[in-house]
This record gives structure tokens, sequence and C-alpha cells, in this order.
């Protein structure tokens, strides 16, 4: 099946006595078994280099709704709309004429920030249930409107006949999307690394800050709302390259790309990781889709009642995704040993 | 003219099967705090179970539709008591929305399983089939009767709330849980009470707007974003407020998909962000 490159779940203070890695170590460690994860991956399944290369593009969505729900606690179900929106700019670049799949991923990813300010600039006037319909109402919209500018979407039947050039006039694309998924896995590692690297910056902080408790940073006189916009336009960033690389990886983009379903699924592939961590994110969105890959073989609705449940199950017993199980486990195991003890 | 009155006939039923549908979540966010996005599979189940009555076991009309929403009812209950109560109190809008949203995947697949990908007819008695002329036009009875269901629902809710003890501790509940606990009230069975109340409408809803929204599948996720706009149009908790947003929803939509097919729920959710910034707490709301 999948190698499960399982970045190292951060241990809880009492469990061990040995002092905790620094942080810098444990970032290098995260984006060290991402690499790892994706370059065995490589090796070990080489027949579903396809699937693999969702993974990556879909982790890029995951990643950047992570951004906003654990880290800016900003609740949103349409964060697809700024994926489609990259898989669209990068597909019509591409049949404008530029062949460059960087370029592709650049002007995605320009567009989903785009895309990301416009919306965020919408959603966060409201609060509460308003904001986490307008969320829905922006994704539908966006959906709608690609439904029907179909000279530039392809309306339902979608874009197809992409046919992006070597990577850098080098690389080219190959039968099997070796090329492909190695372009699409240096490119999240990249992006892991920067995003690690801002997550942990006095701006990052702040974002988590507004996160815990924004009347709290409003008082301190934080500016929470422009910090906001900017979460969201970075977030949209990152969400409009998964979607270039989808687009350029599956050389069709369809309606399915600027989806509410496509949000909700991106949402259960978080939360399975746990929300509040990059690295979780990566690993929800491997776990969540290779377990598709096999399950829904057999029968897709059968699937969905194997994800409902393990929502319900996580949103229970492991509020903070799989990421935080072993710590969780530690924790039952002191709890039965101190029950022992007496 | 016709066209107009037309739309009018359409958007008025339709609005009502939305409001009948939406109230129940409507009164469970503004109570109970949290926001339900199963609400629509359990409209989706009653149909699914009235439709079965009705063509699997031949129970007639009248005898199948109170029988599916009493099933709907009690299978929803124990869920209640297990899932629901842990997310109640509005604290912590992520948790459930995963919860619900999980719920209602497990409700798609267990009715596909159960009864099959197809589209559920539920069908009509001799009494609602047809069409009544009104002297300048004539009408399809259902239309008629679902316009009517909605109205009686409307004001059955409202005399409940404002006229019944019932009502009394359900406001008090909401304007100040923790105080109409102390004072006796027992919150835990109030909010037991509202949630088979809103499962009961919204099996009711799901049953009898089956002409305008078929039930399929699919029919949880479709109709879930249309119900959660309703609620967050009117106002959580809000009656007149859920009544006049699913007739401003119903208008909308049927309108557009007369007039301009194709671009109607382009509209719909235009509309839709518009008033959401104009009145974030909703039309009508109740201020707590």
């Amino acid at each position: 099946m999948l190698s499960s490159g399982t970045p190292t779940a951060p241990a809880p203070p009492t469990a061990t006595m040995s002092p905790r890695p620094s942080r810098i170590v444990r970032d290098l460690a995260g984006l060290t078994a991402v690499a790892v994860a994706g370059i065995a991956g490589f090796y070990l399944f080489p027949n579903d280099l396809g699937l693999l290369t969702r993974m990556v593009s879909a982790a890029f969505l995951v990643v950047s709704l992570d951004l906003l729900v654990g880290y800016a606690g900003v609740a949103t179900l349409g964060q697809a709309a700024m994926f489609g929106l990259g898989a669209y700019a990068a597909a019509n670049t591409n049949l404008a004429g530029v062949q460059e799949p960087l370029v592709m991923v650049l002007i995605g990813g320009l567009a989903g920030a785009l895309g990301g300010l416009v919306s965020g600039a919408i959603v966060l006037r409201a609060h509460g249930l308003p904001r986490l319909v307008l969320t829905i109402a922006v994704v539908q919209l966006a959906h709608e409107a690609a439904n029907k500018l179909s000279a530039w979407t392809g309306g339902s039947d979608g874009l197809s006949g992409l046919e992006p050039g070597p990577v850098l006039g080098l690389f080219r694309f190959d039968l099997y999307g070796r090329t492909g998924f190695l372009f699409s896995l240096v490119l999240l590692v990249i992006t892991l690394a920067v995003l690690v690297r801002l997550t942990r910056s006095p701006f990052g902080l702040k974002v988590r800050a507004i996160g815990r408790d924004p009347g709290r940073v409003r008082t301190m006189g934080g500016a929470v709302l422009p910090t906001l916009l900017v979460v969201y336009t970075i977030a949209g960033l990152v969400a409009g390259m998964g979607g270039a690389l989808e687009a350029i990886a599956a050389g069709v983009v369809g309606l399915d790309a600027i989806s509410f379903e496509r949000s909700a699924t991106a949402l259960v592939m978080l939360v399975l990781g746990g929300a509040g961590s990059l690295f979780g994110a990566v690993l929800g969105t491997v776990v969540f889709m290779g377990f598709e890959h096999i399950v829904s073989a057999s029968n897709p609705f059968h699937w969905l009642i194997v994800v409902g449940v393990m929502l319900v199950a996580v949103v229970l017993f492991l509020p903070r995704g799989l990421g935080s199980a072993a710590a969780e486990l530690q924790r039952l195991a002191r709890i039965a040993g101190l029950g022992g003890a007496r | 003219m016709d066209t107009a009155l037309g739309i009018g006939i359409d958007a008025l039923a339709y609005g009502m099967i939305l409001f009948t549908i939406s109230i129940g979540l409507s009164v469970m966010m503004g109570l109970m705090r949290v926001v339900n996005l199963a609400h629509g599979a359990f409209a989706m189940v009653g149909g699914y179970l009235a439709s079965y009555a009705i063509r699997q076991i031949g129970l007639p009309y009248g005898v199948a539709v109170p029988l599916a929403i009493l099933a709907t009812v009690v299978i929803a209950l124990p869920l209640e008591v297990l899932l629901f109560r842990r997310i109640y109190g509005g604290a912590e809008p992520l948790k459930q929305v995963l919860m619900t949203i999980g719920i209602t995947f497990a409700v798609i697949g267990v009715m596909n399983a159960v009864f099959g990908p197809t589209i559920k007819p539920i069908p009509l008695p001799e009494a609602l089939r047809g069409t009544v002329d009104l002297g300048f036009r004539t009408m399809a009875i259902h239309r008629l009767a679902v316009i009517g269901a909605g109205l009686a629902v409307a004001l059955g809710l409202w005399l409940l709330i404002e006229k019944t003890a019932f009502g009394v501790r359900l406001r008090a509940a909401v304007d100040n849980p923790g105080m109409a606990a102390a004072l006796g009230i027992r919150t835990e069975r109030l909010y037991l009470a509202t949630f088979a109340l809103a499962v009961a409408l919204a099996a009711f809803g799901g049953i009898a707007g089956a002409e305008l929204m078929p039930i399929e599948p699919t029919y949880a996720l479709k109709y879930m974003v249309t119900f959660l706009v309703v609620v967050s149009i009117g106002g959580a908790g809000s009656i007149g407020g859920a009544l006049a947003a699913a007739i401003v929803v119903g208008l909308v939509d049927t309108a557009g998909r007369y007039l301009m097919p194709g671009l109607g729920t382009f509209f719909t959710y235009l509309a839709v962000i518009l008033i959401v910034h104009l009145a974030p707490n909703g039309l009508l709301a109740r201020t707590r």
C-alpha cells in the first residue's frame, strides 16, 4: 500500500525524562519525513504515481486549509474555490501557449491568492454561523461561475488537452507520471519549509493568538482583520498552487476541483491529521486518500459510511487528530498505570 | 401574468417546504447553538422511509407518512443522546461541523446501501393528485396542500412557543441557559424534545417536498447549503425570519430557474452574500 512516513508526533512533556528536541530539529525532521516518504512512495509504488501525485496536490489544499482552520481559527468550507481558481488559471495559461510548468504553478498560485484576498474580504466581516454560510456561498458561487463561463472553463465538460512542457526546459513529463510526481513533491517540500518558517515567525504567533482568542488580540492593539486577510491570501496562494499542480499532472481540469464537496473532503483530511500542524495536514491527506483508494474500489457509498464513522470517531476520541494518537495512548496508559498503582 | 402567477405558486410551495425543513434547524441553532449539517439527512431519511412504506409495504399514504416521521425520530434520538449532546453550546463550531458532516456521510452511505442509488418517488393518494379550478386558473392540489401544510406548521410552532408552558421554558433556555437550569428547567429534556421536534419537521418536509426535491442519496448534501442559507438569512431561532427567508429563497431560486435557466443558483448565492452582509444576524433575529 502506502508508505507511512509519519511525521514524528511531539512527545508529551511528561512522557519521558529526556528533554524535548528543539523546534528547529522537529521541523527539519518533519520536512525530512515528508521528503523521504515521498521518495519511498516513488520507488515502492511505481504503478500508482497518479494517485501519489493527486495526494501531493491535495496536500496543498489541506495545508492551506490548516493555515485558516488550525492556525487562524477561521472555520471554512469554501477553500476549494481557491484550489479550482488555481487549476483553471494554470490550464488557461497553458492553453494560451505557455508551456513552462513552473510558470503555470506561479500563475495558479497568484490566481488563488487573489481569490483568497477577495473571498477573505467577503467572509471575514461576518462571524459564527453567517461566516460559515458565507464560505459555502463563496465556493458555490465560484462553482456556478465556472459552470457558466464555459469559454474559460469548458463548463461541465471541463478543460482537457493540457500539454505542459519540460520543467525548466530539462525534465520532460513522461507517460508514467514520474516527472509530475517529483515536480509536485519538490514544490510541496519547499512550500512546507516556507510555511513552517512563517508559522514560527512573530507573524505566525500573532495568527495563532488570533485563532485562540481574537478579542484579546484586539484588546492588546493587534490588527485582527488585516492579519486574517493576509493569512487568507497566503492560504489562497498555497491552494492555487495545488490546483495548478493537479491540472499539470492530470492534463484536465473539471468542475469537481471547485466544489463544496472538495472543500468538505479537505476538511475531513485535515481533521484526520490534526488541525494546527502542517505535517499533520500532509499525514491526514495521505492516510485518507490511500484509505479511499483501497475501500472505494469496492463501493463508493460504503466508503462514505467509513468516512462518516471515522469523522465522528476522530471528533470524539482524538480531538487533535491522528498526529496526537501516540500522545493520547500514552496519556491513557499513564492513567491506567496510575489506576494500577493505587 | 400567467407566468408570474405560476412562478409565484411554485415559489411559495418551494418556500414552504424549505421553511418546514429549515425551521427545526433554526430552532436548534437558536436553542442549543449547534450548527447541525445533518439536518437534511433526517429529511432524506423521512422521505426514504415513506417511499418504502408506500411502495414496498403498500401502506396507505395517511398511515405511511406519520409512521415514517415517527420512525425517523426513533432513529435520530439515540444520535442525540450519544453524539449531538456533546457538541451543544456553540463553543467549538468546527467540532460541530465535522461531527454533523460525518453523520451526514454515514446516513447517505447507509440509505444507499439499504435502498439503492435511484430516485425514490413517494406516490400521492388520489385526494392530492390532479388539479383544482380556482376560477381564474387551475392549480395542482399538491402545491396547495404543501402551502397549507407550511402555514399550519408556522402557526402551530408559533402557538407552541408563545402560548404553552413548554414554549415559556424554551424561550427561557434560549435567553439564558444557565439561569433556566438554575430555576429548575430541565434543559437536557428540553433539548431532547426540541431535537425530536426538529427531526420530525425535517422528515415531514422531506416527505411533503419529494415532488420538488426528489429523494435520492445526494439529497442531504445537495440541499444542506439551502437550509443553512434560510436559517442564516432568517436568523437562528426566529419563526417569522425563517418564513420570510424561505419565501425569499424560494422566490429567487424559482424565478431564476424560470427566467434565466442556468443562472438561477448563481443569483441565489449572490443574494445570500448580499443579505448576510446587510444583516449578519438574520432578518428578524431574536436578540440574545
